[in-house]
């Protein structure tokens, strides 16, 4: 037995129901490095990790600390063996204070003031930024992510997992995590992050372990790899990882916005004045840190968002102009203006979780029907076609939507809406959650659409993808433009630092 | 003045019913169980209640003493409050049944049990249950010396209420305490605000939830003995306790699930609900008196929503039921 592993994991195999998750995995994990977990989704990363942070048992294999046989049986007995996992939704109750949530769960007498002051000296030590008596409900995101971490090291974690901790966050506090991560390496922690970046795990790592499948492939050292090599391991086969982005022939004004301005319950700004043009024939990429006013727009557009002052027009083939602010979003369909919109919240907004394909397709087409009763040829004629082109993975199209995977029930989403050939297609967030290939998938059905002379909005977190695939940024930084960009000249941090502030208009 | 003082007094009599069922329900509450079942709870408490006090007297006979007719009555409603809140704790918790669904059936299943009860003694003992005066006045006699009754104003005000009255607000400063104090309070309030947080943190969701929404269930039952025992005069009376369930529901989002507001937040519904006998308005009907207490529910839950202030919200989880496996 080596006892230079922090953790070693032999043999792991999960089963859920008759899907295995994880299959007779052998890992390890070493103090004093970063061991970046690679795999698209549902390969089984977060898996593997929840039954070393005691969330699930492993069905068969042994997990070994420091040499020893152990067993986690629950997230508390994992504290007490040293291993602490951030997860993707952060746990925390959000209306306790930054101490009050690490407190919770140990075993400790309750005393606040003693916390406090352990968690500030924490904090100076690895370079948090963190008021232990701020409530949580009033904090950034990253800043949840830090009460996190805090939490995590307050127990005496010496190994962190993190699963996907960048998901959320802006390039420039990214960085700053990625700091803290190299503090703690120095520290001698071990440190694993689930992640499916490949530009993260190049910067950050020191290995990489990569799943397939719910299959271990195998383990590398990131200095010896590369993003193209990876992607081979993760997919089992060459994927091109370049967005095909062609350039359309004849653009001309397709959705002009200009000044537009939506004011919240609260009476809180949510879009400041925001105006810009959307072309046929071009992907018009919309960044912004999360809650930028990037829903907002979009819901406005699409008639769900009142709107306070300025004019949202559709140009049509001859120049003629169309006013939507005002219009209901039937009216706008009516008004001749295609609009299609993939919201947010797939299943809280989209789709009808207990309802099949078919139904779901129905919710778009029911109003052509005439008389009281549903006629089902038609949408079931376009699940089909969307099951087939798509490549939906359900046991039929009366399935419930609800319970198909997230890329599946994404797939659905799309295909529905692309399949009204709208002229403006707007979506937002439309790969999140999903694995590399359905990605590629969605972004190639979104350059058909452009390439069919759609005007494209796809509004979008990761800021590589976005930098590939969109003809044109906008930047929106506290609902205000911060800036529009060519997304062929334009680099990664100009945008970061155009997400954070607001920077002179580079277009018009 | 002293149609002041007798309203108040009165108001105290009616509201320490409320604030015991408020009370049991903010302790449930806590847990993210919205038991609605508080009407059925009351109703089996006051028929337990009485049940209780009236075999313990019929079997002491001359000997009953009061403070254990007290006790006895006190543990009846307690048990039966606890083994209606038992059930639907196995069928939420356990089953993960709809809470809704569930409260509203024990609401009914409860009234249901109290009045059988309630009647079936009745019948029993030849049409009419009723204490001795003798234990009657033992329930309703303040704790303190006559002396500091007869103080004026200030004696009829502070000094004149049953036991119940005092027990119910020592027992709000211990829920406060344990609440804001306790590292097992701040446990329970993590359980009703996120059970899959508290979950990953190690603490034991289930055991948290029952112990609340059981123990809730108890003190929510003693508060309808206190009426069947106090404000009916010993006697099984459900016209009058129907529907003070219901106000003890609303009277939680009156409160903010805060304890101590209840103690002020249930003697001003119970002036509200009692004003019709004492200060009436001519044309003016009693019916409108009667629905005061939730025109000010609807009032306090407009003005909690508009402010917006997180700090003053329903626990985040209330009425969702917990499934670890669930994504």
């Amino acid at each position: 037995m080596d006892t230079k592993y922090a953790i070693e994991m032999k043999g792991i195999t999960k089963r859920f129901g008759q899907v295995v998750a994880n299959d007779s995995i052998n890992l390890t994990i070493k103090r004093g490095e970063i061991l970046a977990l690679l795999g698209e989704n549902g390969s089984g990363k977060t898996t593997l990790m929840n039954m070393l942070s005691g969330i699930y048992q492993p069905d068969e294999g042994e997990i070994y600390k420091d040499g020893k046989l152990i067993y986690i049986h629950s997230p508390r007995e994992a504290y007490e063996h040293g291993i602490g996992m951030i997860h993707q939704h952060y746990k925390l109750i959000e209306v306790f204070t930054a101490a009050q949530n690490i407190l919770l769960g140990l075993d400790e007498k309750m005393d606040i003031k003693g916390a406090n002051l352990k968690v500030k000296e924490i904090c100076e030590r690895y370079g948090f930024d963190i008021e232990p008596t701020t409530k949580v409900y009033d904090m950034s995101v990253s800043q949840k992510q830090t009460v996190e971490i805090v939490k995590v090291l307050y127990r005496g974690a010496e190994i962190l997992i993190l699963d996907e901790p960048t998901a959320v966050l802006t390039p420039q506090e990214t960085d700053t995590l990625f700091e803290v991560l190299r503090n703690m390496k120095k520290d001698g922690k071990a440190i694993v992050i689930i992640t499916h970046k490949l530009n993260e795990v190049m910067e950050v790592s020191d290995k990489v372990a990569v799943l397939r499948k719910g299959e271990y492939i195998g383990t590398v050292e990131t200095r010896n790899t590369n993003p193209q090599a990876l992607t081979d391991m993760m997919v089992g086969h060459s994927v091109a990882l370049n967005i095909n982005r062609p350039l359309y022939e004849n653009p001309h004004k397709k959705l002009v916005v200009e000044n537009l301005t939506c004011v919240d319950e609260e009476g809180i700004k949510k879009l400041d004045n925001v105006s810009f043009i959307a072309n046929t024939g071009e992907i018009l990429g919309v960044a912004g840190i999360s809650g930028s006013g990037q829903k907002e727009l979009l819901e406005a557009i699409a008639g769900l968002y009142p709107v306070k002052n300025g004019s949202i027009r559709v140009v049509d083939d001859k120049d003629n102009e169309t006013e939507l602010v005002g219009k209901t979003p039937r009216k706008i369909r009516e008004a001749g203006v295609g609009m299609a919109f993939v919201p947010e919240d797939r299943l809280g907004m989209g789709l009808v979780g207990s309802m099949g394909m078919t139904g779901n397709m129905l919710l778009r087409s029911w109003k052509n029907g005439k008389g009281a009763f549903l006629k089902k040829k038609e949408p079931e004629n376009l699940a089909n076609r969307v099951m087939e082109e798509l490549e939906v993975v359900t046991p039929s199209i009366d399935f419930p939507v609800r319970r198909l995977s997230g890329g599946n029930v994404q797939k659905v989403l799309v295909g529905r809406e692309i399949s009204n050939e709208p002229s403006v297609l707007m979506t937002a967030y439309a790969v999140r959650g999903l694995d590399i290939n359905t990605s590629y998938t969605i972004y190639n059905l979104l350059t058909e659409q452009k390439m069919k002379g759609a005007a494209v909005v796809y509004v979008g977190e990761d800021l590589d993808v976005l930098l590939e695939l969109a003809d044109r940024i906008l930047v929106l930084c506290g609902g205000r433009v911060s800036g529009i960009v060519d997304a062929r000249t334009t680099t990664k941090e100009e945008v970061g630092l155009m997400m954070t502030q607001i920077g002179e208009d580079v277009d018009e | 003045m002293t149609m002041i003082i007798t309203l108040i007094a009165a108001a105290v009599t009616f509201g320490t019913v409320l604030m015991y069922g408020t009370l049991g329900e903010i302790l449930t509450e806590k847990s993210g169980n919205l038991n609605l079942g508080v009407e059925g709870i009351m109703y089996m408490g006051g028929a337990f209640g009485l049940f209780g006090a009236f075999y313990y007297e019929k079997a002491a006979g001359a000997a009953a003493s009061g403070p254990l007719a007290i006790i006895i009555a006190i543990l009846s409603a307690l048990m039966a409050g606890m083994a209606a809140s038992l059930i639907y704790s196995f069928i939420t918790v356990t089953l993960r049944a709809n809470q809704n669904v569930t409260g509203l059936a024990l609401s009914i299943f409860g009234t249901g049990i109290g009045q059988f009860v309630g009647e079936y003694m009745r019948v029993r003992e030849g049409g009419y249950v009723a204490l001795s005066n003798n234990l009657k006045n033992a329930f309703s006699a303040t704790i303190f010396p006559d002396f500091m009754v007869k103080i004026p104003v200030v004696g009829q005000i502070l000094f004149s209420h049953t036991v119940f009255f005092y027990l119910a607000v020592v027992l709000a400063i211990i829920m406060f305490l344990f609440l804001k104090k306790t590292k097992y309070g701040m446990y329970l309030t993590a359980v009703g605000e996120s059970p899959a947080v508290s979950d990953a943190a190690g603490i034991n969701i289930t055991l948290y939830k029952y112990l609340a929404t059981v123990i809730g269930g108890g003190i929510s039952a003693i508060g309808g003995m206190v009426y069947i025992m106090t404000t009916a005069g010993c006697v099984w009376n459900h016209e009058g306790l129907s529907g003070v369930g219901w106000l003890a529901v609303a009277l939680v989002i009156f409160c903010i699930w805060r304890p101590l507001n209840a103690i002020w937040g249930s003697v001003l519904f119970g002036a509200m609900m009692i004003m019709y006998l004492r200060v009436t308005i001519p044309f003016i009907p009693t019916e409108i008196y009667k629905i005061l207490p939730y025109i000010v529910t609807v009032i306090v839950l407009i003005f909690t929503s508009m402010k917006n202030s997180r700090d003053k919200q329903p626990p985040a989880s209330l009425g969702l039921n917990y499934f670890r496996e669930e994504r």
